[in-house]
């Protein structure tokens, strides 16, 4: 019960990699430090450093580069290993757009993803999509380096179910 | 030039239109909005007098509002008070016009300002051709203490009809969202100002991201965007009462709201799966209707003043693009044709033009364009302007410019439908997502 409000608060990572590891019973291959990085098996900290939580894009586009697939495939992967987690894509724009624009494109980009992930397997039950346009930059400088980090979709594990 | 008769050459383009409009009104004194770059009128705006100290007080507050105003329009320059010759004592006696010749005032508004027992504010002004030594306009009005400036405005908006004969926009509001914070951090609240940048009010509390507010033509509501738990969607706010609801209920997102000229519909897109719709609400019955059904992304939808219309942005010619249809939906015809991608259009008040913004080799380009797409022009160009409003007046756009990198951020500017009088509108921190009030009523 702890450890559940824990996870939709998305606080103490270690704790809840821990605790989200028990859950899913599987230490699991993903948990092996790919990046050479140490995380839990099945925490957040390990889907977002030896999986990959994002994908780019190309200006104006939502269609998946090859890389944006292969990072899709171990996400698919580790959430069809981890079946108690749950996601939402979040889809983002870079500040070379207007607004409105923004949102729907970012909405598009999440949607791809999502789509992608359901045909490798993931249940569409599993994952919401929502977008937030160019409101959340992770990049803040005014050249090509930092828009294109912004225009991506963040698959971000937002808890696990009751069960 | 006839005699008596003082133009002021203002803004270009729009001839037809604008001189059909000014024309009769050609008496006296006129400022000619259809010209270029405009040699700004010398107006003099004595304090409104008053018998007490009190009312004295409120005399000079409102003369201040009204150069304020004047001025910004860029159309009017008032003259210095420490040039003043004459020292005017009643607004009933007719000026010493040679004294007003000699400071080259033009115009000469005076006013009194008199406390009536009922605790309210009486404020009567003259406006004065001094060249052709005529009385050109006389107005009182009557208001509470607490809002003395909107009897400013409405003195000015008097002024300005009379010698550009086109309607004010002083009496006014925005909307708009007031940042915070940093870049990838923005706390965004919606916020409320008087047309000047006075009786700034915030309408939320940052807690949830909200954009794009706009004015209903008819009450006192505003339709906005927010991320309120997590979902965002529509709203409409009565800013009165603070009363908030949820316009559908959909279980996508939905955003880009706007009212139809009426106030009785709400338009907005819808985001389905990978797609924007356009579909409208009608706050009445509560029904939908859905105009758009393309396999892209349709949104920023903006009404024509009579209604019968709608511009809009899609990109389901594969860039953004801007597009009208009929209010009803069915087939749309695409209007730009630059180089570049359009978006946000917006319909002029006065329904012969659209504003967009406008993406081309790496800048931001506010423009207008005819609903027919020929005449398209550049109004401001720069690293990224966003987001045009019109003045009820359709004569002066707002928008919002973004400066560069971290610790960059968006403030507002208003434009003249010239491109010319480019200037900052004053906010405490940064502001972006502008909306102009109707005339307020």
């Amino acid at each position: 019960m702890a450890l559940r409000v824990l996870l939709t608060k998305g606080l103490l990572l270690g704790m809840l990699g821990l605790g989200l590891a028990a859950c899913a019973g599987d230490t699991g291959r993903l948990g092996k430090n790919v990046a050479g990085k140490s995380a839990a098996p099945g925490s957040v900290e390990d889907f977002s450093l030896n999986v990959g939580d994002r994908v780019f894009f190309e200006t104006d586009q939502s269609s998946l580069t090859s890389t944006a697939r292969a990072t899709l495939q171990r996400q698919a992967t580790w959430l069809k290993t981890y079946r108690a987690v749950r996601v939402r894509i979040e889809g983002h724009a870079d500040e070379r757009g207007t607004r409105e624009y923004n949102i729907a494109l970012g909405a598009r980009r999440a949607s791809a993803t999502r789509s992608y992930l359901v045909s490798l397997g993931v249940s569409p039950r599993r994952i919401r999509v929502t977008s937030f346009g160019k409101e959340r930059p992770v990049a803040t400088c005014d050249n090509i380096s930092c828009w294109s980090q912004n225009r991506r979709a963040e698959t971000k594990v937002v808890g696990a179910p009751s069960s | 030039m006839r005699t008596g008769l003082i133009r002021i050459l203002s803004a270009m383009v729009m001839v037809a239109a604008l001189t059909g409009l000014s024309r009769p009104a050609l008496a006296l004194i006129e400022i000619d909005v259809t010209q270029g770059k405009v040699e700004p009128l010398p107006i003099a705006i004595p304090d409104l007098l008053g018998r007490s100290a009190k009312e004295q007080d409120y005399g000079r507050e409102i003369a201040a509002v009204i150069a304020a105003d004047l001025k910004s329009s860029g159309l009017f320059r008032p003259i210095d008070q420490k040039a003043f010759i004459q020292r005017i004592s009643s607004i009933n006696s007719t000026p010493r016009f040679g004294d007003w010749r000699v400071i080259n005032a033009q115009a000469l508004a005076a006013g009194q300002v008199t406390q009536v027992s009922d605790g309210r504010l009486k404020a009567e002004f003259r406006l004065w051709d001094v060249v052709a030594q005529k009385q050109m306009t006389g107005v009182q009005f009557f208001t509470t203490r607490k809002n003395w400036r909107r009897v400013a405005h409405l003195i000015a908006d008097a002024i300005y009809k009379r010698l550009t004969g086109e309607l004010g926009y002083f009496d006014t509001r925005l909307v708009f969202i007031a940042e915070s914070g940093p870049k990838d951090k923005r706390v965004k609240r919606l916020a409320i100002m008087d047309q000047d940048g006075a009786n700034l009010r915030y309408l939320t509390d940052g807690r949830s991201l909200v954009l794009t507010p706009r004015f209903s033509p008819k009450a006192q509501e505003i339709t906005y965007m927010s991320y309120a738990g997590g979902r965002p969607r529509v709203y409409l706010l009565n800013i009165e009462t603070g009363q908030q609801e949820i316009i559908g209920d959909f279980p996508g997102m939905s955003f880009a709201p706007r009212f139809s000229p009426d106030g009785y519909k709400i338009i907005l897109s819808l985001q389905q799966d990978g797609n924007a719709n356009i579909y409208t609400m009608d706050l009445r019955s509560r029904r939908w209707t859905r105009l758009t059904n393309s396999p892209s992304i349709d949104t920023g939808s903006s009404y024509s003043p009579d209604g019968s219309q709608i511009v809009f942005e899609s990109d389901r010619g594969g860039s953004q693009q801007l597009y009208v249809m009929s209010a009803r939906g069915g087939n749309a015809r695409r209007i730009s044709f630059g180089r570049g991608s359009y978006s946000t259009p917006v319909w002029s008040p006065r329904g012969d033009l659209i504003a967009f913004t406008k993406r081309s080799e790496g800048k931001f380009i506010i423009g207008v364009m005819r609903p027919d797409g020929k005449g398209e022009r550049q109004l401001t160009s720069g690293f990224h302007n966003e987001g045009p409003t019109w003045a009820p007046n359709g004569r002066v756009l707002m928008f919002f410019r973004e400066s560069r990198g971290s610790s960059g951020g968006p403030q507002l500017y208003q434009i003249d439908l010239t491109g010319y009088n480019e200037r900052l509108v004053r906010t405490p921190g940064f502001a972006s997502d502008p909306a102009w009030s109707p005339l307020i009523n």
